[in-house]
């Protein structure tokens, strides 16, 4: 069980992430994209999905026992070549529903100060 | 004035899934969960088969999404719950069908919902987008 005093509480990432041409490229290729130099609406998980994995691992939860439930982007600035982002994750709710425990981590990936994307991922942790 | 019409369901593209395609999505996502590359490890943790990362299709979507809106630049909001696991069996490839309709026009933007099925089931729930005109 996650603590609830956790709920709504920010994770500023310690590192930042330079965002390289040929990550974008191998992302996009993987999709099919044509244009392989601009990164796909969900290329912002490559970069989200492993902060929320290290903030949640470290409040306890068992990453193996997890499946991904939703997802949402927000993209106010596409993610380009040579951006370096810090991301911060947020715990915006945990609720437990038939044993499982379903927690929604909302990841902002910031450049230069300013909220590039923003992501959100509900998490359901299997009971 | 805009391209598109409130109602109008845009054409549908397919996307193949295969085991090859999980292996090249999972080297560029950096998620190397087995579950989606290992059918022992699968079926050791009760899955029917190795399925298909959940950001695998709705990425596919996704493209999908920048197809429609004539670039990836101009998808604004994107969003999906994962309602069915997509099954990717050993030498099959699985196709992904995805269709939009348009829900709503403004001056800048229109609104989509999609639909994304494999063998007819549908396997993203409330797949939404929004595109700039």
């Amino acid at each position: 069980m996650l603590n609830p005093d956790l709920v709504g509480r920010t994770f500023a990432g310690a590192t930042r992430t330079t965002i390289t041409a040929e990550s974008i490229a191998a992302f996009a290729l993987a999709l099919g994209e044509p244009e392989t130099h601009l990164a796909p609406p969900t290329f912002a998980i490559t970069i989200s999905l492993e902060q929320s994995q290290s903030v949640l691992v470290d409040s306890g939860l068992d990453w193996s026992r997890v499946v991904h439930g939703d997802q949402r982007f927000s993209i106010f600035k596409q993610l380009t070549a040579g951006m370096q982002i810090q991301c911060d994750s947020t715990i915006e709710s945990a609720r437990v529903m038939a044993g499982n425990e379903i927690i929604t981590v909302r990841s902002d990936l910031i450049e230069s100060g300013e909220v590039a994307v923003s992501s959100w991922s509900t998490l359901v942790f299997r009971a | 004035m805009s391209i598109f019409t409130v109602g109008e369901v845009l054409p549908s593209k397919s996307y193949i899934i295969n085991r090859a395609s999980l292996v090249t999505y999972a080297n560029a996502s950096g998620d190397q969960n087995p579950i989606h590359q290992d059918e022992d490890f699968a079926k050791s943790v009760g899955l029917e088969n190795v399925i298909a990362h959940g950001m695998y299709t709705m990425g596919l979507v996704g493209q999908y999404v920048s197809s429609m809106a004539g670039s990836s630049s101009k998808v604004k909001e994107f969003s999906a719950r994962f309602t069915k696991p997509v099954l990717v069996p050993a030498g099959v490839n699985v196709h992904l069908e995805v269709s939009a309709t348009v829900v709503e026009l403004t001056d800048e933007v229109a609104r989509l919902e999609i639909t994304a099925t494999c063998n007819e089931v549908k396997v993203l729930g409330m797949a939404k987008a929004v595109i700039l005109l």
